[in-house]
């Protein structure tokens, strides 16, 4: 199997505090590998770190064997790593499809044209209209994202991402804060993406059946560091993970 | 097409701005007076001035307090090419495009310089090189006249003497000329705000974290809209040049100026651009006709000894703060805000 993206010894301290500790992971194409941990571990942290919102102190982050280490997040993204953030990070005011259309435009679109109108570009526009139907939002195409519900905020995050079409997926918490009956619609969607077998999946999750259903793989990270990696049976059922998650009440 | 796909949306909106723009394209047949034709000419210009100020602070959230510098460029270059080279043609233009290349440069430039800078240091960096810009066209007198700025010559078919029938002259030109390259660059700045970029602009101000990690280079975007306000805000200075036939530092880069395009840019409607139409609209006919209409009252009342005092037309900036403020009070999102319909 090839391996499309790789840190190596990644660390980044916030003052004294080491948020993440040298990690070095490869992950493979066509694999959904899930990052658990308890809260604080480090997870989002490793993924800034990875899609560039944080430098790192030390160590690299490799694409298809490309050092990104000294490249900015914009430029990270349009080499392929796409992010969906765990606190919803939306543009407010813009409408759920202008958000999605913007996903679209920056990765196919016209750049910095700015005589051209941008409704006159329709094939950006429906394609966020198919994008927003695979996420079931296509009725609330035109509400501000402001003024969704934070299950449909969740949801439009997911559709970003979808839009971005990267090599490298990263949810972080795709579903948390949704109810019951939205989950399904996130989770068969993550899985359609993992059926392609031709994308890397990293996904953040809490909840242990997600990921007994989700992943090929799991690794454990524990104040910064990776404490276990291996196949979802036998990494769930570990002292380790058993440890680092007693007391947590939604495991 | 015209309006790039952006109507005003809303009747009373549509009827405002289109009574605006009727009467500004037929006023020197409205108003034969050169003082109502000179505050025509300040609305067409005011127009430019404030619509580009918009692209950035109403679309892209950039806070600037350089734009006068920028149209004091556009007035400098054709004043100098004017006041050096003789009142020609070629040399309009050519200090026009001066103006607006120096323009460019220098934006490109500040805008570059906020790569690493938060909004308040950007700010504060525009205002260190507008209050720069403002002591060099006061100290380099021999080019820029100093404190006095420069009278010249403007080109023959634009002045009195050239005559026209039906006892019509240059001033009509010279009004024609303001009114329609005002039309264009608004036209120009209205695609631009709905162009491919226009949507960027408006992803980086409500949330450049977010616009970042969706591949777009944010500074680059930041850096074009600064440039592209830039060189709109210098045609029209230039276009103020012809029209006063003088340049100095008050007329176009003094902060009171810079006042003023704040408050037509809030009145107006932030990140609408037809919110400078309005907006000029209103401060221009205030701060030109509130003075003398408060003169007229203050006669009317001259036996009631508290009206007169209030309406002593000494007391006009008093009346236009408080008409201010009652139009952002009402109107948070400015007159056009309000009008609009979603
Ligand atoms: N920008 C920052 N400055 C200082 N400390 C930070 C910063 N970002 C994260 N941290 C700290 O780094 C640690 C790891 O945080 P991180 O958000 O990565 O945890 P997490 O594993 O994603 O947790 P959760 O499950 O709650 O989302 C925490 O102690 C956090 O307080
Ligand atoms: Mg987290």
């Amino acid at each position: 199997m090839s391996i499309v993206l790789e840190t190596r010894d990644l660390s980044v301290h916030f003052g004294g505090h080491v948020a993440v500790d040298g990690v070095s992971c490869a992950f493979d194409r066509g694999i959904l590998t899930a990052i658990v941990g308890p809260n604080g571990a480090g997870k989002s942290t490793y993924f800034n770190l990875i899609s560039g919102q944080l430098r790192a102190t030390a160590g690299a982050v490799l694409l298809e064997g490309r050092d990104l280490t000294a490249l900015s997040a914009p430029k990270r993204t349009q080499l392929g790593l796409g992010r969906a953030f765990q606190l919803t990070n939306l543009f407010p005011s813009l409408t759920v499809l202008e958000n999605v259309r913007l996903a679209f435009q920056a990765r196919l679109g016209p750049g910095l044209d700015f005589l051209t109108m941008a409704i006159s570009h329709s094939e950006l526009h429906d394609r966020a209209v198919a994008c927003l139907e695979r996420v079931k939002l296509q009725t609330r195409a035109t509400f501000p994202a402001a003024a969704l519900p934070h299950g449909d905020q969740r949801k439009l995050e997911v559709a970003i991402l979808l839009a971005l079409d990267p090599l490298v997926f990263m949810f972080d918490e795709p579903t948390a804060g949704m109810s019951v009956d939205e989950v399904p619609t996130i989770l068969d969607l993550i899985e359609e993406i993992r059926e392609q077998r031709d994308k890397t999946i990293l996904l953040v999750e809490h909840k242990m059946e997600v990921v007994r259903r989700l992943a090929d793989r799991v690794i454990v990270l524990h104040q910064g560091k990776l404490v276990a990696d291996g196949a979802p049976a036998a990494v769930v059922a570990s002292t380790i993970v058993q440890e680092a998650y007693l007391g947590v009440a939604h495991v | 097409m015209l309006l790039s796909g952006d109507p005003p949306r809303g009747r009373i909106l549509s009827a405002m701005l289109a009574t605006i723009v009727a009467v500004l394209a037929v006023a020197p047949f409205l108003f034969p007076s050169t003082r109502a034709l000179a505050v025509a000419e300040r609305i067409a210009i005011l127009i430019v001035l404030t619509a580009s100020y918009d692209m950035l602070l109403g679309y892209t959230g950039i806070v600037s307090f350089a734009h006068t510098m920028f149209f004091g460029m556009g007035a400098y270059g054709v004043a100098i090419a004017l006041t050096r080279f003789g009142a020609g043609w070629g040399q309009v233009v050519i200090g026009a495009l001066a103006g607006m290349l120096l323009a460019i440069v220098v934006a490109a430039i500040v805008g570059l310089l906020s790569l690493r800078v938060r909004a308040i240091f950007f700010a504060m960096i525009t205002l260190a090189v507008a209050s720069f810009a403002q002591i060099l066209a006061s100290t380099m007198r021999d080019w820029t006249g100093g404190e006095d700025g420069l009278t010249f010559e403007v080109p023959k078919t634009l002045t009195s003497a050239f005559r026209l029938g039906g006892g019509y002259n240059g001033n009509l030109v010279t009004y024609y000329l303001i009114f329609t390259v005002a039309a264009v660059l608004f036209l120009f700045l209205l695609r631009v705000v709905n162009s491919p970029m226009g949507r960027v602009l408006q992803a980086i101000r409500e949330n450049e974290f977010r616009a970042e990690a969706l591949g777009l280079r944010t500074l680059w975007y930041r850096t074009l809209a600064g440039a592209i306000a830039a060189a709109a805000a210098s045609l029209a200075g230039s276009l103020l040049a012809l029209q006063l036939r003088y340049t100095g530092p008050d007329a176009t880069l003094s902060f009171s100026l810079m006042v003023d395009i704040l408050l037509i840019v809030v009145i107006g409607g932030m990140g609408t651009l037809y919110g400078a139409i309005v907006g000029a609209t209103i401060m221009t006919m205030a701060q030109y006709y509130l003075q003398p209409a408060m003169g007229g009252l203050a006669n009317a009342f001259s036996g009631v000894p508290l009206m007169q005092a209030v309406l002593d037309p000494d007391r006009w900036l008093l009346w236009l703060g408080l008409l201010f403020i009652a139009i952002v009070y009402f109107f948070p999102t400015g007159i056009v805000g309000r009008l609009r319909t979603p």
